[in-house]
C-alpha cells in the first residue's frame, strides 16, 4: 500500500513500467510452445531464462501490466547470486545491491551480540545483498526482453488448464482482445503465494498457519547506519515485540514489526497507524531527521507446501508451491532455487541430455529444502513471534542473559541462509566414505579463489568433473562419449585441501553446481557411468 | 557447552516448560536450578550465577 497522496505505483524512487498487451495478429500466430511458464514475477523470469541457458524456449503469461508493487523481498543470499550469475543477469544486481555480512541483536535498547556471517577470500560474493524486489524484477526483465528464446505476454491472465491428449496441457489465455487456448508441453506454474494455478489444479498446501503478523514498512530518509541488519527485541517503541531494521538502495529503510494480538490487521494497515509505528521506531534509532513513507504490506508467518511439486505436466515453482516465514529469507531465494533446478533439468530432457527421470528428483531436492527450511523455523521464528510460554520464558530469559553473558547472545544469532544438500536425491549418488572431510555429495560446491579467478568460473555449461590429476582428466574426457555433455576442469594440488582431495580424487558437478558424486580414489568409467545414472541417460531417446 | 548442545538444552527447556504448563513451570525450573547446583557442588560459583541471572532484572 502507498500513501493516499500517491497513485497505486508512484513510487519515491522508482518508475514502473507499463506492459501492452501482445498484439493479436502475433498472439495468434503462435498457439503452442514446449514450456509455458504462468507468472512473470522473479521466480518465473529466472526459470525462462534457466531454459533459455540450455536453448529451450517459452512463453511467460502475467495477468499484470507491470512488474509486482512494493519491495517485498530485500535480501538474496549469497547462493542466489550464483545462479543470477549463470543466467548472465549478475552486473546489473551487483552495482545496485547493498552487500552486508554482520547483523547487531539489540534488547531493551542495549546491544547484545553482533554477528558476522561466513565470509571469506574464497568467496566470491558476499553472503546477502539489500535489493528491494522491484530492481530484481528489472533486471531479471533485462535479461528476459534481451533474449530470443522468451516472449511474454503482458496482460494476459490464464484461467483454464487442461491435460491434452497424453502429451501437452491447453491453456486458456484472457487478455484485453478475448480468450484463446494455448498449447504447451510442459508447465511451470511461477504465480505466487495465492498461485491461482495451484487452484486450478485442485492443489492444496498443507501445514501450519502460526500467528504471528508482521507490518513490513519502507521509508525514506538520510540516515546514517551502515549495511548491518538490526534486531531489536523489546524496544520502547514495541514493548515485548520485535522490530527488524534493513537499509535498501535509494536511501530507503525497511522496517519490519510484529503486530500484538490486540492489534487488529485492518488498523494496522492504516496509513495513519503506519506512520506513528514508524516515527516510534525511528526514535528508538535515535532519527530525528525527516523522512517519507514509501509502501507498506502485512504478511503472516506461514509453514505451507505442497505434497508434491509435480503434477503430470505442471511444476510448481516457488511461492506457489511453498510459503515459509520471511524472516528465515528463503521465500525468495528457495524460489530463485527451484526455478533453476527444474529450468536445467527440463531443459536437459528436452534437448535429449538426460531422461524424463531427471524430472522426478525436482520434487525431492527443492520439497527437501523446504521442509528443511520449516524445521529451521523454530529457530529462526523463535526470536520473532514465541507462540507458547515456554518459548516465549526462554527467549526472554535469554535475552536478559546476553546483557551481561555473550553465550546467551549467540541464541539469538540466525542461522544463515545456505544451499540445501541434495543427499538421498536420484539425480546425485552416495557419497563416497574415504573422504575425511570436505563438501558431501549432494552440497553445492564452495567456492576457491584460484590464482587467477574462481573455481565457479572455470565450470563447463554441463557437467564438470573436477580432477587434480590432468591424466585422470584426459581419461574422463577421453572415454566420455560424444552425446555425454561433461567437461573437465583440473584444479593445482593447492585446491585439494579445500577438498580434502588427494591427485587421484575426482568431483562431479551438476549444471546447477551442486555435487552428484565424488571419489577420493576416481576410476575413468566410474565417473562416466554416474554421469549416464543420475541424468537417466538410459530413458534418452536417442 | 557446545553451541550445538546449548541450542539442543534450550530446545528442551521451551518444550519441557510447555508440557509441564505455565502454573508449575516457576516450580520446575527452581527445582532444576537446584538439582544443578548440587551437582555443582561449588557453593561460590552457584551464587555467583544467582546474582548474574538476577542482575539485568533488578531495575
Amino acid at each position: 500500500m502507498r500513501p493516499a497522496s500517491r497513485n497505486k505505483t508512484e513510487s519515491l524512487y522508482f518508475d514502473y513500467p507499463h506492459f501492452d498487451a501482445p498484439q493479436l495478429a502475433a498472439r495468434n500466430e503462435r498457439q503452442s510452445t514446449q514450456v509455458a511458464i504462468v507468472g512473470a514475477g522473479p521466480i518465473g523470469m529466472t526459470a525462462a531464462l534457466a531454459l533459455a541457458r540450455e536453448g529451450i524456449s517459452s512463453v511467460l503469461f502475467d495477468a499484470k501490466s507491470t512488474f509486482n508493487d512494493g519491495s517485498r523481498a530485500i535480501c538474496i543470499a549469497r547462493p542466489s547470486y550464483y545462479i543470477l550469475e549463470q543466467l548472465g543477469a549478475i552486473k546489473p544486481f551487483l552495482e545496485k545491491s547493498l552487500p552486508w555480512t554482520t547483523g547487531r541483536t539489540f534488547y531493551r535498547g542495549r546491544q547484545i551480540l553482533e554477528f558476522e556471517m561466513p565470509d571469506s577470500a574464497d568467496e566470491k560474493y558476499r553472503p546477502m545483498y539489500n535489493l528491494q524486489q522491484q530492481y530484481i524484477e528489472a533486471f531479471l526483465w533485462q535479461a528476459v526482453d534481451a533474449s530470443d528464446l522468451i516472449e511474454t505476454r503482458w496482460q494476459s491472465e490464464v484461467t483454464g488448464v487442461a491435460d491434452h491428449e497424453d502429451d501437452s496441457v491447453m491453456l486458456t489465455v484472457r487478455d484485453p482482445a478475448g480468450e484463446y487456448d494455448f498449447c504447451a508441453e510442459w508447465v511451470l506454474a511461477c504465480d505466487g503465494a495465492r498461485s491461482p494455478m495451484r487452484k486450478l489444479r485442485g492443489k492444496r498446501l498443507q501445514g501450519e498457519n502460526f500467528e504471528g503478523r508482521y507490518v513490513i514498512a519502507d521509508i525514506q530518509m538520510n540516515h546514517d547506519y551502515p549495511t548491518i541488519r538490526r534486531a531489536l527485541f523489546d524496544p520502547d517503541c514495541r514493548p515485548g515485540g520485535t522490530v527488524l531494521v534493513h537499509k535498501q538502495p535509494e536511501n530507503i529503510w525497511r522496517i519490519d514489526y510484529q503486530l500484538t494480538d490486540e492489534e487488529s490487521t485492518e488498523d494496522a494497515l492504516l496509513e495513519h497507524t503506519v506512520r506513528s509505528s514508524v516515527a516510534a521506531v525511528l526514535k528508538d534509532l535515535e532519527f530525528d531527521g525527516p523522512w517519507e513513507l514509501e509502501w507498506w504490506s502485512v504478511y503472516t508467518a506461514n509453514t505451507l507446501a505442497l505434497d508434491d511439486y509435480r503434477d503430470g505436466r505442471v511444476f510448481f515453482v516457488g511461492d506457489s508451491a511453498h510459503i515459509v516465514p520471511i524472516f528465515g529469507v528463503r521465500g525468495l531465494n528457495n524460489g530463485l532455487a527451484d526455478a533453476a533446478n527444474i529450468g536445467w533439468k527440463l531443459g536437459w530432457v528436452l534437448k535429449g541430455r538426460a531422461g524424463t527421470g531427471l524430472l522426478d528428483s525436482y520434487t525431492p531436492e527443492r520439497r527437501g529444502a523446504t521442509l528443511e527450511e520449516f524445521s529451521n523455523a523454530t529457530k529462526s521464528a523463535r526470536f520473532m513471534p514465541p507462540r507458547t510460554h515456554g518459548w516465549k520464558l526462554m527467549r526472554d530469559a535469554a535475552l536478559s542473559l546476553a546483557v551481561n553473558n555473550p553465550f546467551a547472545g549467540e541464541l539469538a544469532n540466525p542461522r544463515q541462509m545456505t544451499a540445501f544438500t541434495y543427499s538421498g536425491s536420484p539425480a546425485v549418488a552416495a557419497d563416497d566414505p574415504a573422504f575425511a572431510s570436505g563438501p558431501v555429495t549432494g552440497a553445492v560446491l564452495r567456492d576457491v579463489k584460484l590464482r587467477d579467478g574462481y573455481i565457479s568460473e572455470a565450470l563447463g555449461h554441463g557437467f564438470t568433473a573436477l580432477c587434480f590429476d590432468p591424466e585422470l582428466a584426459q581419461s574422463v574426457k577421453t572415454q566420455a562419449g560424444e552425446n555425454d555433455t561433461l567437461a573437465t576442469v583440473t584444479l593445482p594440488a593447492s585446491a585439494q585441501d579445500k577438498f580434502s582431495a588427494c591427485k587421484e580424487s575426482l568431483y562431479l558437478l551438476r549444471p546447477d553446481m551442486h555435487i552428484a558424486a565424488r571419489w577420493y580414489k576416481a576410476q575413468p568409467q566410474q565417473v562416466i557411468d554416474t554421469y549416464r545414472k543420475v541424468t537417466f541417460y538410459h530413458e534418452v531417446d536417442l | 557447552m557446545s553451541p550445538e548442545d546449548l541450542e539442543k538444552t534450550y530446545q528442551s527447556l521451551a518444550l519441557n516448560i510447555d508440557k509441564i504448563g505455565e502454573d508449575n513451570s516457576e516450580l520446575f525450573l527452581a527445582k532444576l536450578v537446584l538439582l544443578l547446583a548440587h551437582e555443582s557442588g561449588n557453593f561460590e560459583e552457584v551464587q555467583q550465577h544467582i546474582n548474574n541471572a538476577a542482575a539485568s532484572l533488578s531495575e
